[in-house]
């Protein structure tokens, strides 16, 4: 089932529906590299809340995906990480080290605010 | 107790109905919300490496009781070509390719019990998981 994203200002959003197979979460990531291009976006918030299993290949391919936007001029922030998925996540051994992660979609976008208006600050 | 669920695993999509089969099963016994997790995405690491290194295989849940406990039993098999060296495969960050390394090791940190058995025909992962409280 294909995510889907909403452009919001400067920003794409990608709120995450239900369990993702890991075509849907490579479609995610080739969708998001190709509307940064498109709408000129500086910050991508994927919110996962519902996701209720974060496994090794999910985990990875955001990391991937927060690293690849990265690289064309776009912050990704994580939002909505469940506490048994984090805790699940830590048992696992898995990180989202580099990645920028938030409580919910509204911390998420005071995050990406904070980091665009003050370039430079906040955004490693 | 209901009879086991067979799950047959070829694609990425089968992962999915694993994970979630085998924590609808386990809701049944007294699990934590956390411990559900923990089960689905343990049972999701080994349904994918079926996926990852093998052309089909299954996955089968099954609640058990014995000496007084109750707990999920799940066990992943595949046709595939084997792991050759097991201890390897159980080291943290070791893959022969295709998967981060984390899958099997983590798996087995998930669940209180785990083995796992290769051989030129395939491969058996069995792992089991007790409810901690009481029924």
């Amino acid at each position: 089932m294909a995510v889907p994203i909403l452009k919001q200002g400067p920003y794409l959003i990608a709120s995450i529906q239900a369990a993702m197979t890991d075509s849907d979460v490579l479609q995610l990531r080739d969708d998001l590299m190709e509307r940064v291009g498109r709408y000129r976006s500086r910050g991508i918030i994927i919110d996962v809340t519902a996701l209720d299993v974060m496994d090794s290949f999910a985990s990875r391919s955001l990391r991937s995906i927060a690293h690849m936007t990265r690289l064309r001029g776009a912050e990704t922030v994580i939002v909505g990480i469940q506490p048994e998925v984090a805790f699940a996540m830590v048992q696992l051994g898995l990180n989202l080290e580099g990645v920028h992660t938030a409580l919910d979609l509204e911390e998420g976008l005071a995050l990406l605010s904070r980091g665009t208006e003050e370039p430079g600050d906040g955004a490693s | 107790m209901p009879a086991e669920v067979r799950v047959p695993v070829s694609s990425d999509a089968d992962v999915v109905t694993a994970r979630a089969q085998g924590r609808t099963l386990a809701a049944q016994l007294p699990f934590s919300a956390t411990e559900l997790t923990l089960i689905a995405t343990a049972i999701s690491e080994v349904a994918r490496n079926i996926v990852l290194y093998a052309p089909r295989g299954e996955v089968v849940l099954r609640l058990t009781r014995e000496e007084g406990r109750e707990g999920i039993v799940v066990t992943a098999r595949d046709e595939g070509p084997g792991i050759e060296d097991v201890a390897l495969a159980l080291q943290d960050h070791f893959s022969t390719g295709q998967g981060s390394g984390l899958g099997l090791p983590g798996a087995r940190r998930l669940m209180d019990e785990f083995e796992l058995e290769s051989g030129p025909s395939g491969t058996t992962v069995t792992m089991r998981k007790w409810a901690s409280r009481r029924a």
